[in-house]
């Protein structure tokens, strides 16, 4: 029998081609019906866990009140594009938190996928008569979208605080949020596809969240970094959250940056395509893996 | 230093002729209005004290449109009344300056008395007052007739120079005897020493009130201008930022005396002071080492001159937050506008 890492039992009926019985009615509809049924029960699930929102935002408001109150001299003063003038630490990292918001969200889906493939949930849900890859996708939206919305209460804590990009820049950072979130997200579907048990996830931590996000702009500017070494400056140029960060930050500054924008694309495309070959019960990483 | 420009109102549309039809008269009255007037260019004047330039922003596009070569290290700037006449100081020439402005051309220079840094200009458009930092000595000098009316000793060190708006007080600050010295403008005569905190740096009077800021005291006294007593006394704490390094230098009131803009030196700040309660409303991170200021027409932009970084920072007057940071020449020290219409 196939290794299956959805843990799907092979007389349940699938989605895609060559899935189970499907319902009447149009496709379109279908579709869109389990794409509202998943975003409403993710959505649920999250303003239900109110002490979730909580625990979202503590960490970066940590950041923003704690660390860069701390480091606001030691980093001094510079003008670096998208900014005009000088700004203070607080203004600089913000983007960089708004990211690790998206990054930390996106590990937590990947987590919460492994947990419902060991209870069993997973199972259920794809046992929906659509493709594998829309229901993938639904949830990956509805991970988004919950990034999306504690971003967004980042952004007006922030905006108490003193640090204020331009309000149009409030609203030009939605799709670089959505972008950031759906890179972040597809990444955490890869990593769920390849961790086979929830105990493996402290591996996540140190190997991806930590360097992801301290190998990168977020806490401090490039030319910063290059000072100390020109290789890690480069590595960190490489990153992709690298470059969704300062997609974020040109963003909410209302100035284009296209290659951010075309390396954020194109990781989320590899992430996106690498997670449903991981999840294709007959060519997974899991069957791999043996 | 700035002089607040008269203001203009803009010229009259031309008629539009009857036959053009409903859909040309206004597009014709639009063209005949651009072709008409000018654009506004206004600009601000920097003196670039380690280049021994002048970099003149254009307060439009907020870029530098010209840089002029000046005397050696240019401090103290401003304009005539009519704005035809730049007064620079050229402190390590030993002279003030008189400039077109239009041209960039120097007509001649005035005699200033040795290492001149700041100076004002009497509203009789005819005098400039000039603190002769080396000699202690502040200078009154005939721009017409180009001779020293008088010199009148003060104390050491002297820089902040401030006229009060009816002309018929002159105050001198010495840096050293940390003093204001108010003068009598027809006499000639020190009337009054105030002591303020050490090292008073820059002086600008209200119909009321006169404003000492003094660098390393780090703060702004408020006198009365009738009693010569001292009204209040301004302190400035910025959160993270260690307190000798907030030395309050130049300021700028805004037209209708409810704000001043403090520079607070080193801190990289400028201080918003509410000029009733006397409170520090918010502070503005800028470049470093922010010396003094000058406002735009309208007084929407203030313009700062941040002499270790180099630069000149825009702030919004009406959000008080920097827009941006323009480049000019090193250490750049005095600013002054110029309407160029």
């Amino acid at each position: 029998m196939t290794p299956d890492p959805l843990h799907l039992s092979p007389n349940i009926p699938q989605g895609g081609p060559g899935g189970g019985a499907r319902p009447p009615g149009p496709a379109a509809g279908r579709y869109l019906t389990a794409l509202g049924a998943i975003l409403h029960r993710e959505l649920a699930r999250f303003l239900g866990q109110k002490s979730r929102l909580v625990a979202a935002l503590v960490r970066p408001l940590v950041w923003l009140l704690v660390f860069a109150a701390g480091f606001r001299a030691a980093l001094g003063l510079s003008i670096t594009p998208p900014y005009q003038t000088y700004i203070t630490y607080e203004t600089y990292i913000l983007p960089g938190l708004l990211g690790m918001i998206c990054l930390f969200n996106g590990m937590q889906s990947s987590l919460s996928l492994v947990y419902d493939r060991e209870m069993g949930s997973m199972r259920l849900l794809l046992t929906a008569p659509l493709p594998r890859g829309w229901l993938l996708f639904a949830k990956l939206l509805a991970g988004t979208l919950i990034s999306l919305l504690q971003c967004l209460v980042f952004l007006g804590i922030g905006y108490a605080w003193g640090i204020r990009p331009p309000l149009a820049g409030l609203l030009a950072v939605i799709p670089a949020l959505l972008l950031t979130g759906l890179m972040l997200g597809a990444l955490g579907l890869l990593l769920s596809s390849l961790i086979r048990q929830l105990e493996n996830f402290a591996g996540v931590m140190n190997f991806v969240i930590f360097p992801m996000f301290f190998l990168s702009s977020a806490l401090y500017p490039l030319w910063k970094m290059a000072e100390a070494s020109p290789a890690l400056a480069r590595a960190c140029a490489l990153n992709p959250f690298t470059q969704a960060v300062e997609l974020i930050r040109f963003s909410l500054y209302l100035t284009p940056n296209w290659p951010a924008l075309g390396w954020t694309c194109l990781a989320t495309a590899i992430f996106a395509a690498a997670a449903l070959y991981g999840y294709d019960p007959a060519r997974g990483f899991t069957r791999a893996k043996g | 230093m700035t002089r607040t420009p008269p203001r203009r109102t803009a010229p009259p549309l031309p008629r539009v002729g009857r036959g053009w039809g409903r859909g040309a008269a206004p597009l014709a009255a639009t063209l005949a209005l651009v072709l008409a007037t000018p654009a506004r260019t206004d600009e601000i004047w920097v003196t670039n004290e380690k280049d021994d330039t002048i970099s003149v922003i254009d307060t439009a596009t907020l870029e530098v449109t010209r840089t002029i070569p000046t005397g050696e290290r240019p401090r103290g700037i401003t304009f005539s009344k009519d704005f035809s006449r730049v007064y620079i100081c050229a402190s390590d020439s030993d002279t003030v300056q008189v400039m077109d402005p239009a041209t960039g051309e120097i007509l001649h220079d005035l005699p200033s008395g040795e290492d001149p840094e700041q100076f004002v200009l009497h509203p009789d458009d005819r005098h400039l007052w000039i603190a002769n930092e080396d000699d202690a000595v502040t200078t009154v000098v005939d721009v017409e007739s180009r001779k020293v009316v008088a010199q009148i000793n003060v104390g050491i060190e002297p820089e902040g120079m401030g006229v009060s708006r009816d002309g018929s007080i002159v105050v001198t600050t010495s840096e050293t005897t940390n003093m204001a010295h108010w003068i009598d403008t027809a006499t000639h005569q020190i009337i009054a020493n105030t002591l303020v905190d050490s090292r008073p740096r820059h002086a600008e009077f209200t119909e009321t009130e006169l404003w000492v800021s003094s660098e390393i005291g780090g703060t702004v006294t408020v006198f009365d201008i009738a009693t010569k007593a001292e009204k209040a006394k301004i302190r400035f704490a910025l959160p993270g930022v260690n307190q000798d390094l907030i030395q309050p230098v130049g300021f700028e009131f805004t037209p209708d005396l409810t704000t001043a803009f403090v520079a607070l030196g080193p801190s990289n700040h400028v201080a918003v002071v509410n000029m009733q309660t006397y409170e520090v409303e918010t502070y503005i991170l800028v470049g470093r080492r922010v010396w003094h200021l000058a406002f735009n027409r309208d007084h929407s932009q203030l313009f700062t001159t941040n002499g270790v970084s180099g630069d000149v920072t825009v702030i919004d007057v009406a959000s008080r937050t920097a827009l941006k940071s323009i480049k000019v020449g090193r250490f750049p020290w005095g600013a002054a506008f110029r309407p160029t219409e």
